[in-house]
């Protein structure tokens, strides 16, 4: 007989509820997110007056670029290169 | 380290599918190499862990949970290529996991109680334990056939109701019950053969 019966076997199955899917869906686009970030940061370095505008507003100039910044996962790290 | 030889390996699937598919190991290299379908499917294998230890075992609010979560998977894709060992990658993770939760313990009692001088709440080590069973059980249920694993995940781990599962899979009311036990049966016979002294744990269960 197992150690395992089924009782336990399903409350171990209850014990890993998936995350919000919204977690999830953030953290799968870390790549994505990467790639994004390193091209802005190279482009505030280029362009002085985008990196004001990154610093002035850095939610409005993402929405400008068609970054969505209340779901992209890697703000405060822009907020805090741009601010170097 | 391994690299990821192919990288069109891991094209084309649902990071589910991958993550019932490839060890950790593989998962890793194929993550290294750039392989961002297998970054999906490592975060597929390892956010119910990450988000289980931070809400079950350390008892965080959701918001801080939440940024636990999302610095360990930005730590572990900065970090993937200073793990030593590819096979290592779950401890490694929940050692993260557990630093970063007592970070957020220790920030949040210096703001909230400093005047108490009473030290933060450290995890629950019984429930600890019993993720890393969790895993494993998990690890199992991801060898069943997909009708299996759906309905035991949906009943157990979402917590749906048999309308909602019946709804969902398209099955009678009627039949959820006997085939969760069913389901479960073979689980279990999976998970023994796991377990039995020089078994396969990769070992797909048909």
């Amino acid at each position: 007989m197992s150690g395992y019966d089924i009782e336990r076997l399903s409350r171990l199955i209850g014990m890993l509820p998936p995350a919000p899917a919204a977690w999830t869906r953030a953290a799968r686009e870390l790549p994505r997110a990467r790639r994004e970030l390193d091209g802005i940061v190279e482009r505030a370095e280029a362009d002085a007056e985008f990196r004001r505008a990154l610093i002035a507003d850095l939610e409005s100039a993402l929405r400008a670029e068609g970054v969505e910044p209340t779901t992209w996962p890697l703000l405060d790290e822009l907020r805090r290169r741009v601010s170097e | 380290m391994e690299a990821a030889r192919d990288p069109r390996e891991a094209a084309s699937r649902s990071p589910a599918a991958l993550s019932a598919e490839l060890s950790d190991a593989r998962l890793v290299a194929l993550c290294r190499g750039g392989d961002e379908e297998a970054w999906g499917a490592l975060v597929e294998r390892f956010s119910r862990y990450v988000y289980a230890i931070a809400v079950q075992a350390f008892r965080l609010p959701q918001q801080d949970a939440e940024d636990v979560f999302q610095e360990v998977f930005a730590r572990v894709f900065e970090r993937l290529d200073t793990l030593r060992e590819d096979e290592a990658v779950r401890p490694w993770i929940a050692q993260l996991t557990r630093r970063l939760c007592i970070d957020r313990l220790r920030s949040g009692s210096r703001e909230v109680v400093a005047d108490t001088e009473e030290l933060p709440d450290g995890p629950d080590e019984d429930v600890l334990a019993r993720l890393e069973e969790a895993f494993d059980v998990h690890d199992a249920l991801a060898a069943l056939p997909e009708h299996c694993r759906e309905i035991l995940d949906r009943f157990f781990a979402r917590d749906e109701s048999y309308r909602a599962i019946g709804d969902a899979l398209e099955l009678p009311a009627g039949t959820i019950a006997s085939r969760i036990s069913r389901c479960l049966d073979r689980l279990r016979q999976a998970f023994d053969g796991r377990n039995e002294p020089g078994s396969a744990s990769s070992e797909q269960v048909t």
